[in-house]
């Protein structure tokens, strides 16, 4: 290396040297562009005959081929959601001359809805010229109408598809979803190479969350077409057309792959049977197994028919459900976010437990109010009169508001809000779908972070009271509350919900059960405590001061459950709330959590109806559910 | 194709030897000529191609006296005060692509723009000007070949650019400033033993990488070596252009007449896919003459490097005649389906773009050193 690094440069070696290379990078350039000529000359010369079909007159086509659709069935195999066989009505861009004249005359035809005419603009001005897009479905008649115009609407064609069809209507919309028109929001989201054939795409729900694995992957085929854009040679149809005029490679034809089916913890029977339970009420029931976090019921109330959205819902239909003041598309269940009211008191009851705020046979007198020392303000009990000497059975069983505002301030909002966060509470318990509102579990922190102005920041003593009843900031969803039901039924266990629970591939058929997902939980309550709070949530349905009983009279199994109310609207200091002055929808919420059969769980449930009032509470719709599940179960009566 | 047209410039060596200078100007006028006929050309082809739409033509015409002023610029200026600057230049460079790549960050989106007002400019296209030059400055007090230490030092100096732009992510302006730096070294006489050994390499890795790639990535690669598996996607692209220029045959179907571009099958013909617009309306003959065009210019540049006085003025001419070849080569094998795609434009003929600037501004280096190598002789 030494030596070498004292060379001389060599003016003339260098010459020579550098002459040579240019020589030969010369040499290579000339192979190369002789290489292109060659090239140019097999395109243009050797092939010119096929290439020049192809152009003049003649296009290769390819036309995406949609994938079918995966099916969602119920833990008993039931079909939530299947294909069924329909008319499109479809556009081709490249052939449309006036596009706005071609959707009016499909207007006065009746066939596609006036309202929606700049949304399929846009629609199909964002497709490529040789896409064809899907502009709505047709019914026979409608198809029939189209049938006997379509040599006057160039470029609009009818075509035979498969459509989503949910058997079972609204029953399950929320949890289920739908599938509706792939919008331009949705066309920047996906790989439009694999949704170039299909026109719809899942928009809430499972349909939604798992349209990765319920769509599959397109295929194509390729046809020679005329400058009209009619199909001349169709590799599907006409096979002796591949051998001689086929273009490079051959028309190929990849047949789609289909999507999978998914299996859902749900079970259409109690579906249904909270569906009929809850008829005309607003409101959400969820059920959940504790042992494994399956959703065995997902409700929300009122509820829309899927197979709208499936039929290419018009624009007035969809704006009127989007309006409606009952929200029909929310999804209460996950979504909807309610003070737990009374619901709050087991929870509660296990966290004095546990911090030691309380002596469970200890007795205290609840005069029917409730103050803190050093303040008038009086916090009253639900019962004007009070409940007398109360322990925290009593006071469950009973749901004494006083002994559980004596029992937040004893443990302080810190606590509270650290055990109430560990059933889940304050945040999305992690269900499969979209949707999940995530609550409030109020401290310090919060109102800290929640309120700009000094004076709202701080925590006032009255707000702990209040929190005891959970009324006050604390909002929960019907998910969390069925949840942390679970989580009370299994003792600390805790398995994050979930809606699939299998999938079954749509070629070999085989089924693959996934395992459920268990979490951190609760540990280090003493197996004591659950006891307690156990038998007082079986005594609200069995004792006769029981809150719950009245609905569970007759079970064949044992319940543990609590009522709740809770307030929409605020009543003064010294006011009664009178029902029958306030509006419809100002009425207390109501609400039902449980779990049974209380010995060995295998069902937690919460039904929450908003502005029941003391017309329709909870209760009644857990049991028809519950009731429901037993007789399926074949579950064994419980020893009188 | 016959190899004189490799000659072109020593035919006429005698007769533009005196014509160097004219009016005070320094162009060389073989290049220039030829130069101005493939631009006229590719103007010709880009009416048809964009249907006549003045305002696109008119930015393109607004390019090309950018590049020409540039062309003019870099021939007066004396290859010695070029070399002077080199390292310079290099480092600015270097810090503009640093620069893009920290704005980019902290913007969340690919920046490869730099905002000058009329023009707006990639840095990374300058960088296919200066990686070469400082390649050539680094070599050129040294005695050739290079040594294997002063061949790592020139691979930083090719690859950390390269490097740079591919994060932008531009895989085509690296790919194009990975050949500029590799050929000038290449001509700097690395032995051949050397050129084996680094091409046995990358071909030894290529599979000892390959059972450690995501599936998703494979696809990736298949795709990119062969399109025509993705018909719905990129293959697209290519099926259309195969058929634009197929469809051509020897006379082409005629100026304006081309249907695959003008009933918009071929996609961004304006732009990479220009030459199977050219294909399709002039056939063969037209493509034959555009190439052999081609090759007059990348010829002039080798001769030009072939008269050069010092390694510097050598290398960069031999390297720009040779990047203008690679550019072609590339596109060309591209749109023909010869190559993957890679976002190659083809030079002086695609609109948009500044590239038409920096091919210009080589040329202009290119008219400097054949000018002022007539100077040292008289």
């Amino acid at each position: 290396m030494s030596a070498r690094s004292h060379r001389f440069k060599d003016h003339w070696q260098e010459q020579r040297l550098f002459f040579s290379r240019v020589i030969a990078a010369g040499i290579v350039v000339v192979l190369l562009t002789g290489l292109l000529v060659a090239r140019l000359v097999q395109l243009q010369i050797v092939d010119y005959q096929r290439f020049s079909e192809l152009s003049r007159g003649n296009q290769i086509k390819i036309e995406p081929l949609a994938p079918t659709r995966g099916l969602i069935y119920d833990r008993n195999g039931l079909i939530i959601a299947e294909n069924r066989p329909t008319w499109q009505l479809v556009a081709v861009p490249e052939q449309i001359g006036d596009l706005d004249q071609v959707l009016v005359a499909l207007e006065n035809l009746e066939l596609i809805d006036p309202a929606d005419h700049p949304v399929l603009v846009d629609l199909v001005r964002s497709h490529r010229r040789f896409e064809r897009v899907t502009l709505g479905n047709l019914t026979e008649i409608e198809a029939a109408r189209f049938a006997v115009r379509r040599h006057l609407l160039q470029g609009i064609d009818i075509q035979e598809a498969l459509v989503r069809y949910y058997p079972f209507g609204e029953a399950a919309a929320h949890a289920v979803g739908y599938v509706g028109s792939i919008s331009t929001t949705d066309l920047e989201q996906i790989d439009r190479a694999n949704y170039a054939a299909t026109s719809q795409i899942g928009k809430t729900g499972v349909e939604r969350s798992y349209e990765s694995t319920l769509h599959g992957k397109a295929g194509y085929r390729q046809q020679v077409v005329n400058a009209q854009g009619r199909v001349l040679l169709d590799p599907a149809t006409d096979s002796t057309a591949v051998d001689d005029s086929a273009p490079a490679g051959g028309l190929e034809t990849r047949w789609p792959e289909p999507g999978n089916h998914v299996v859902l913890s749900l079970d259409m029977r109690l579906q249904i049977a909270a569906r009929e339970a809850m008829g005309d009420l607003r409101g959400a029931v969820i059920a959940i197994d504790p042992r494994n976090g399956d959703v065995l019921a997902l409700l929300s109330t009122p509820s829309f028919d899927p197979n709208l959205f499936t039929a290419g819902i018009s624009a007035v239909q969809f704006l009127e459900l989007n309006t409606s003041i009952d929200r029909p598309l929310f999804n209460r269940a996950l979504g909807g976010r309610y003070p737990p009211g009374s619901t709050i008191k087991p929870f509660l009851g296990l966290a004095g437990l546990y911090h030691e705020a309380v002596i469970p046979e200890e007795e205290h007198y609840c005069p029917g109010f409730f103050r803190l020392p050093g303040s008038s303000h009086r916090y009253r009990d639900w019962r004007p009169q009070g409940h007398g000497d109360v322990d925290l059975r009593d006071a469950i069983v009973q749901s004494c508001d006083v002994y559980f505002y004596r029992l937040a301030v004893a443990l302080e909002i810190d606590a509270i809000e650290q055990f109430l966060k560990a059933f889940g509470f304050g945040s999305r318990t992690g269900l499969d779908i979209f949707g999940e509102d995530p609550g409030i579990v109020p401290s310090r922190e919060w109102k800290r972070v929640r309120f700009s102005r000094r004076e709202d920041q701080v925590w006032f003593p009255g707000e702990t009271v209040i929190t005891g009843i959970g009324q006050g900031f604390t909002q929960v969803t019907p998910l969390q509350l069925a949840h942390a039901g679970a989580v009370l039924a299994a003792r600390g266990r805790d398995f994050r919900p979930r809606l699939l629970i299998g999938g079954e591939d749509a070629v070999t058929r085989e089924v693959e059960m996934f395992e459920p997902i268990e979490q951190a939980g609760i540990q280090g309550v003493d197996p004591e405590h659950w006891q307690i709070i156990h038998e007082a949530m079986v005594g609200v349905t069995t004792d006769p001061r029981g809150s719950g009983r009245g609905a569970m009279v007759g079970t064949a199994y044992a319940v543990a459950g609590k009522t709740g109310t809770a307030q929409v609207f605020s009543v003064g200091q010294d006011e009664e709330y009178e029902e029958e002055q306030v509006d419809e929808r100002l009425r207390d919420h109501r609400w039902f959590f449980a779990y049974a059969p209380a010995e060995a769980p295998t069902i937690a449930l919460s039904v929450v109806i908003e502005n029941g009032g003391s017309v329709a509470p909870a209760a009644p719709v857990a049991r028809a559910v519950l009731d429901a599940f037993f007789e399926s179960n074949e579950y064994v009566a419980r020893q009188p | 194709m016959s190899l004189g047209s490799l000659d072109f410039g020593s035919l006429h060596r005698g007769s533009f030897r005196s014509a160097k200078r004219s009016g005070g100007l320094i162009i060389d006028l073989p290049l220039l000529i030829t130069m101005l006929a493939v631009t006229g050309i590719g103007f010709i082809v880009l009416y048809s191609a964009v249907g006549g739409d003045m305002g696109l033509l008119l930015r393109q015409g607004i390019r090309f006296a950018v590049a020409f002023a540039a062309f003019l610029l870099f021939a007066q200026i004396p290859p010695r005060y070029l070399r002077m600057w080199t390292p310079w230049l290099y480092l600015g460079v270097l810090g503009l692509l640093l620069g893009v790549m920290v704005e980019g960050e902290i913007g969340k989106g690919a920046q490869r723009w730099l905002d000058l007002g009329i023009v707006r400019f990639q840095p990374s296209e300058f960088a296919k000007l200066t990686v070469p030059l400082m390649v050539a400055w680094f070599l050129h007090e040294r005695p050739l070949p290079p040594t294997l230490g002063q061949m790592c030092v020139m691979l930083v100096i090719v690859l950390v650019p390269a490097a740079l732009i591919y994060e932008q992510p531009d895989l085509g302006t690296a790919v194009l400033v990975l050949a500029a730096g590799g050929l000038t070294i290449l001509l700097a006489g690395i032995s051949l033993r050397m050129i084996a050994l680094v091409l046995a390499l990358a071909a030894a890795a290529t599979p000892a990488i390959w059972p450690f790639l995501h599936d998703y990535q494979r696809t990736r690669v298949l795709t990119f070596l062969n399109p025509e598996t993705d018909p719905l996607g990129a293959g697209y692209n290519i099926i259309q252009s195969k058929i634009a220029i197929g469809s051509g045959h020897l006379f082409g179907k005629g100026w304006l007449n081309g249907t695959q571009a003008h009933l918009e099958f071929l996609p961004e013909r304006s732009t990479d896919f220009i030459f199977a617009v050219m294909a399709e309306e002039f056939g063969l003959l037209g493509l034959v003459l555009l190439l052999t065009l081609y090759l007059v210019l990348v010829g002039r540049g080798l001769y030009i490097a072939s008269q050069a006085q010092d390694t510097f003025t050598r290398l960069v001419a031999g390297s720009i005649s040779l990047t203008l070849f690679f550019y072609v080569f590339v596109n060309a094998g591209m749109v023909s389906g010869l190559l993957p795609i890679v976002g190659v434009p083809l030079p002086l003929v695609s609109a948009g773009g500044t590239s038409m600037v920096t091919l210009m501004a080589g040329f202009g280096m290119l008219a400097a050193i054949s000018g002022n190598r007539k100077l040292l002789a008289a």
